[in-house]
């Protein structure tokens, strides 16, 4: 298997549209599985029979192919990105969903009362202290889902929308591996700077646990 | 105050709370916190102590009786409405770990919609009331020692100035020499605030320390006595609660009691500028009380240790054992260690300036504890 440098040289405009591509299907699917999981996770948190229920039902979505969910969609929302868009967010809700709960059962009773009995209400307490002191584990679900859905984003070329998974195809049918090679190291390099730039948030969004050591 | 008769501020009226798992935690509760005093709930664990106090800022609602502040019902004002008049500070400080101490300090105010400059402004003059530096208020919780953050968290909880303090076991989770001196901090604070205080601990000492009113609980939620320190260790209801305050009940009571009123006796004494047969026309028995030229004492002279020394030698420069004065402020149980403690086996009473008056001997400090009883 050879690298063809000269197709690479002549396809940059091409690489560089097929992941802003690539990344308009991921960024919406994560972001819109994020504004899911906050409110499902809240109610599992609070009441605990519905628990077992979401958590539940998540796992289980994420076990139909992908393949089939692109079949399940097509009717409703058709040859779309918004059909790619919601099939990956689907997925994303597994890792979000449970690491929200997680992170709001990791938030220490003491403080939550604490808050409560300051004169704070309910979603005040929510907002102001659960949320934030849930954000590491919440991030760590974000990175997870983030990696995962611009790896996922490729399944979406059966419908038209997989962005650097255009490149697998393409490869494969012309039995050409350059594209292929390309569009690996092309989702692995999405795939780490998104999960760098997830750290440098949450490392600019949490101040109190990189002071956190004891002066 | 009110027409300068002492109000009562919270009231539990046939108060009883039963979770639904069926365990009764607080069982016909009727009792009177007064206001501008600490009120030290006591007991152990599951006796309904916290339960108890939670039910005051309603983060544990009663299912029978009521609970009234400053005569009006806790349930007439929202939930939350209620809490931001009344500070709360619990064990380990519940310290929001994402704020920094400035603005943890400053959340009731913020809530109360003070707006961020006066908030933090006021945070800022909380830090100095409770002994902290200046530039702890950047910092976060987890950047202070345990007894630092609990000095923030008794500054939150008077941040927004709350006539009523609940305090849930505040002091329980630091060692034993930081708990002391928080306990005194407390002391210094609210001579000063006079605010009303109800506290839970299960340290009878602490108690006995910081109540002005202690009610002991029984597992139950049963509530066995509520009486000022003193009159608890000296007329405990039952054995139950004679059993809570511990074999040292006697001691504990006399340090609780002040010297104010107990009689003192004259008491031969020389300067320690006199001579030695000065010391020697003064002596009655074996010990001498040698005074210092400010009035205050100087130690016990051995006047078996004058014999055969010159008369106009000087007394200064003898070998003293120690006397401390105690003056009226000082306890029953000081004034009997001095006894203890001293040769002549009485206790060196002093005027509030330092300077000698008398001394007390072991059966008047007696007759005094018995009286008590």
């Amino acid at each position: 298997m050879t690298i063809e440098w000269q197709w690479l040289s002549t396809h940059t405009d091409d690489l560089w549209a097929l992941s802003l591509d690539h990344l308009s299907t991921a960024i919406p699917a994560v972001l819109l599985g994020l504004l899911i999981a906050l409110p499902l996770a809240v109610v599992a948190h609070r009441i605990r029979p519905l628990r077992g229920v979401l958590l539940g039902l998540s796992n289980i979505m994420f076990t139909v192919p992908s393949l089939a969910l692109f079949v399940i969609l097509l009717p409703i929302t058709g040859l779309t990105r918004t059909t790619a868009i919601t099939g990956l967010t689907i997925y994303t809700l597994v890792v979000l969903l449970r690491n929200t709960v997680e992170g709001l059962d990791s938030v220490p009773a003491k403080v939550r009362e604490a808050s409560l009995a300051m004169g704070r209400g309910r979603v005040g307490t929510l907002l102001k202290v659960e949320l934030p002191l849930a954000l590491p584990v919440i991030m760590a679900g974000v990175r997870v889902a983030s990696v995962m859905t611009i790896s996922l984003v490729s399944v979406a070329s059966y419908i038209g929308y997989g962005g650097i998974g255009q490149l697998f195809t393409d490869g494969f049918q012309r039995n050409f591996p350059t594209p292929v090679i390309a569009g690996v190291v092309l989702t692995l390099l999405l795939a780490l700077a998104a999960d760098a730039l997830l750290v440098l948030v949450q490392w600019l969004c949490t101040p109190w646990i990189r002071k956190g050591a004891r002066a | 105050m009110q027409n300068g008769k002492v109000v009562s501020m919270i009231r539990f009226d046939s108060v009883s709370k039963r979770f639904p798992n069926g365990t009764t935690a607080v069982d016909d509760l009727s009792v009177e916190f007064s206001e501008g005093g600490i009120t030290v709930l006591v007991g152990s664990s599951g006796c309904g102590k916290t339960t108890t106090l939670r039910m005051i800022n309603r983060l544990v609602d009663p299912t029978a009786g009521t609970i009234t502040l400053g005569g009006r019902d806790v349930r007439d004002l929202p939930a939350a409405r209620l809490r931001r008049g009344i500070g709360y500070v619990i064990q380990q400080a519940g310290l929001f770990p994402h704020r920094t101490v400035l603005d943890n300090i400053a959340t009731v105010p913020t809530l109360l919609g003070w707006g961020r400059r006066k908030a933090r402004a006021r945070a800022a003059e909380l830090l100095e009331v409770v002994g902290l530096p200046a530039d702890a208020g950047k910092r976060y919780p987890n950047q202070l020692s345990g007894g630092q953050q609990q000095r923030v968290g008794v500054a939150r909880a008077l941040a927004a100035d709350p006539p009523v303090l609940l305090m849930d076991e505040p002091f329980g989770a630091v060692d034993p020499v930081v708990r002391a001196l928080l306990q005194d901090e407390l002391i210094r604070l609210q001579a000063e605030l006079r605010k009303t205080i109800v506290f839970v601990t299960h340290d009878i000492d602490e108690a006995v320390r910081l109540g002005d009113q202690i009610a002991i609980f029984r597992t139950g939620g049963h509530m066995v006595q509520c009486a000022p320190p003193a009159e608890l260790l000296a007329r405990p209801a039952d054995d139950f609660v004679a059993g809570f305050l511990g074999s040292e009940r006697g001691l504990k009571l006399l340090s609780l009691v002040t010297l104010a009123g107990v009689p003192y006796e004259p008491v031969g004494s020389v300067r320690s500028t006199a001579t030695v047969k000065e010391a020697r026309d003064a002596a009655a028995g074996r010990w001498l009380l040698v005074v210092s030229p400010d009035g205050g004492p100087a130690g016990w002279l051995d006047t078996g240790a004058l014999e055969g020394l010159p008369g106009t030698s000087a007394v200064a420069g003898l070998a003293l054992a120690p006397a401390r004065g105690l003056r009226d402020s000082d306890s029953l149980l000081s004034a009997l260690n001095e006894t203890v403690s001293s040769p002549a086996g009485v206790a060196v009473r002093v005027d509030a300036a330092g300077v000698v008056t008398g001394v007390t001997g072991q059966d008047v400090l007696h007759a005094r504890q018995r009286s008590l009883t």
